[in-house]
Parts: structure tokens; sequence; C-alpha cells
């Protein structure tokens, strides 16, 4: 038997699972990994648990708005969101969805064998540098040429990377690994 | 002022009329939702000022950073360099936010950042160093970014879990920033002679101020033996071997300078300050204290 609590909670699951990312509009936040749970209480308000992409994210203040004012909108008048820090965000939290839709749009996803991935981690401990080229062939999202060059290791949104393509001659964007 | 959601904030009426001066973000705290329980027997002057020294240092260096943007040598660093700043300020909010909490006095990251006077900051000296020089800012952002990350691998297993947190998630942003500073440094130091004086000319400015970071203020240390803090003297190792690994690859002799002592055994930690300071905070602080009810 689903109980009115389990329904509440699925449709309000839904809900949240919709809104999008004010800054990647082509991805949701379930797409995007911050969405971490949607509980709902006894009483019937719903609690749901975000995490930020970065330190510094400003896209965390909309998103918490967007969850707010959809539940609301959907009927629930209690609605909570926390923040929750840790275990932090990581890029390989992208869902196999989220990276198809990166793509479509021209952005290339990152690599999803990245866990604990940071540039130059090779597992724990000090983390040495990495000074030489990039570490895989990065192909170009326009043409599929493997012959891309970084310009910048950062870019419009904290997440991103700049790129540009040396065939097409097209900058591109690639979703930084985290 | 605070709000539920960022419409209400927009949409509020504003009857302290032109007093507010910019809309849409007071609902925001930035450890909205985290918990933030003490851990047991911490001493919260302590925990405070700690949360307040590593808030000072990313809220500073975050600053001069920011100088940089409409002016920097080319569009792609200075998008770098404001991401970097926008990390480093989103965690000095965190540790703002986090020290005004523990100390219990009613001030929030506002309060600290745009109405303490010089002698409160507690951040170092090396991060103060004026801007407008590309070898200095990334002589200064590879000093810094190496301390600073070789401090977080170790904070993430404070026993405080709010410092852990903040910690694990900026550990993987200050690697960029390192990677970023590195970068430059070879490019510069394997340049052209004239670059590669520039950046000789960079650390002689910054190298002075750097035996500050490792000092082992007495606060870290008495946090370090609960295992809140990282007692930062331990650090000079990994610091030193990173230094030197860059500086072989940018085939850069680092240059032998004076060091700048302590005044009386203060520095900054202590809130003894060199004379830029003042004017970043004049410029950092000027709207703010031209209406301090406004709020934003």
């Amino acid at each position: 038997m689903v109980t009115s609590t389990e329904r509440d909670r699925t449709v309000a699951a839904e809900v949240a699972e919709s809104v999008t990312d004010p800054e990647l509009p082509m991805l949701t936040l379930a797409d995007l990994g911050v969405l971490r749970e949607v509980t709902v209480t006894d009483t019937g308000g719903v609690v749901v648990t975000i995490t930020p992409t970065y330190s510094g994210c400003p896209a965390l203040t909309e998103m918490r708005t967007d969850l707010h004012r959809r539940l609301t909108a959907a009927g629930y008048a209690d609605v909570r969101i926390r923040t929750e820090l840790s275990p932090p965000w990581s890029s390989s939290w992208l869902t196999e969805r989220g990276r198809r839709k990166l793509a479509e749009h021209g952005i290339h996803p990152p690599d999803e064998r990245a866990g604990e991935w940071a540039p130059g981690n090779g597992g724990a401990g000090p983390v040495p540098l990495t000074l030489g080229p990039p570490r895989r062939e990065i192909r170009c999202p326009q043409c599929d040429s493997p012959a891309t060059e970084r310009t910048s290791e950062f870019s419009a949104t904290a997440c991103k990377a700049l790129y540009r393509c040396l065939d097409c001659r097209e900058p591109f964007e690639y979703f930084k690994e985290i | 002022m605070s709000f539920d959601n960022a419409y209400e904030a927009i949409a509020e009426t504003h009857p302290e009329g032109d007093a507010r001066w910019a809309f849409g973000t007071g609902f925001d705290d930035p450890l909205s939702g985290v918990d933030t329980t003490l851990p047991a027997g911490v001493d919260t002057g302590d925990l405070a000022a700690y949360c307040l020294m590593l808030g000072d240092d990313a809220l500073i260096l975050s600053q001069r950073l920011t100088e940089w943007v409409t002016c920097a040598h080319e569009l792609e660093d200075e998008v770098a360099l404001a991401n970097i700043a926008l990390d480093l300020l989103g965690q000095a909010r965190m540790l703002l936010s986090r020290a005004g909490s523990v100390e219990g006095l009613g001030r929030d990251e506002d309060a600290l950042a745009y109405f303490r006077s010089e002698p409160e900051f507690r951040n170092v000296r090396l991060v103060e160093l004026p801007g407008g020089d590309f070898g200095r800012t990334i002589a200064a952002l590879l000093v810094s970014s190496t301390w600073r990350l070789a401090l977080l691998n170790r904070l993430v297993s404070s026993t405080d879990p709010v410092l852990a947190a903040i910690a694990a998630k900026a550990v993987k942003e200050v690697t960029y920033h390192r990677e970023y500073a590195a970068r430059w440094a070879v490019r510069l130091g394997d340049g052209t002679e004239y670059s590669a004086e520039r950046l000789r000319s960079g650390f002689a400015d910054v190298l002075p101020l750097v035996d500050e970071l490792f000092t082992g203020h007495a606060v870290e240390r008495r946090l370090a033996a609960s295992g809140v803090a990282v007692d930062s003297t331990e650090l000079r190792e990994e610091f030193d071997g990173v230094l030197a690994q860059v500086a072989e690859q940018a085939l850069l002799r680092l240059p032998e300078v004076n060091r700048v002592g302590s005044v009386g055994g203060l520095a900054g930690r202590d809130g003894v300050h060199t004379e830029h300071l003042g004017y970043l905070l004049a410029e950092m602080q000027s709207l703010a204290r031209s209406d301090p009810e406004a709020t934003w």
C-alpha cells in the first residue's frame, strides 16, 4: 500500500528533479548532481537537500529560490532547502543524461572516471603538479577533431574551462573535473 | 535583511527609501542549512579567531585579484583571475559566517567584511601586496595557493565538521588556482629575458613575506592540539618542495631577499599589517560604510 507520505515524497521529488540549473538551463538539478535528497515530514513539509558545485557559485542562491518557488507552486506550504557541504560535490555526479545534454549543447562533458579527481591528483597525499600538456584527448564538440587546445582553465561560469578547436577554429567550453 | 527567497527580496516594499542599494540577495546565508553545531570542548574564541584568519586571507586576496577585472592583458586571464577571486570569496563567506556565528556577537559575514578596521583583520601580510603587476600577482598567487592547498589538504580531517566540509570543497578549487599560477610561472620564467625578469622581480616582492605563513600562531597551535586546526609550521616542507619544482621548470632562480620580520613579535595574524591593507579596505568598504544602514 502506498501511503500518502510516500506519494507526497514522490511528487515533491519529481518537482524538485525537474528544476533546471540557472546557468546551464539544459541541465536539471538532478542531472547536475546537486540535488541530494527530497524528504517529506510527518506534517507534510518538504525538505530538499542540495550541495554547492563551487564555494562561490552564485547560482546556488537561484537554485534555492527556484526549488522553493516550484515546490510552493505545487502546493507544498512548508518547504525547507538545506545545504549539505559534505561530501563535496564532484563532477562525476553528473548523470548520463546530463553528460549527453552538455555535449548536445556544445559543452564537452567532464571525464567520467574522475571520482575524486583533481588536476594532477593521483590519489591520496600531496597533489603533484602537472605542468605538462592536458592529460587526455579532448575532441571538438562541433567537428570531433582531436586537435584542440585549452585557452583558459576558467570560463564564464566556475565549472567550465575554455578550449578552441584548431581545425574548425570554433571556441568551446569544457565542463571541468572537480 | 533576510528573506526566504530571492523573489521575496526583490519584490519587497522599501520603506527605508533609497537606503538599500542592491536587491535580491538579502536572504542568502552561505552556511544556510548547514549543521553548525560546535564540536565539544573547543574554545569558541580560538575557533572564531581561526576562521577569521583563513577567511581574511581569502577575502583580501580575492579583492586584490578582482582589481584585474577590466585591465588584465588577455580576456582569458581576466576571466581566470575573476574565477579564482570568486572561489576565494565563496570560501571567505563561509569562513566569516562561521566566525560570526561561533563568536556569538551577532556579527554576520557583511559586518565582518565591511565594518572591521585594519587592526581587526587577521590575514597574513602577503595577500595585501599591491596588484597591478602581473609578475607579482603570479608570484603571490603561486605562493599563497601552494600554502593554502597544503593547509586545506590537512584541514579536511579537522575535528570541526564545518571546517572539514569547507576545506573539502575548497581543496579542489585551490588545486586549480595553484595550477594556473604554476603554469604562468613556467610560461613567464621560460619565456623571454624580459618576462623572466618580471617574474623574478615579482618573487623578490613576495618572498620577504613568506615566513609569516609558517609561524604557527598561538591560536593555531592550541586548536591544532585538539585536531581542529592545522599547525602551519608543518606545511613548510611541502611548500618548499612545490616551489622548487615550479622554479626548476620555470628556469627561475628564486632571488635572495631580506625577510620582513614581525613588529615586536606581532604580524598579520595579530592585526599588524602593511601600509597596503588600509588602501585596499578603503576601496572595499567605502560603499558599505557610506551608508551603514544599507542592506543588499
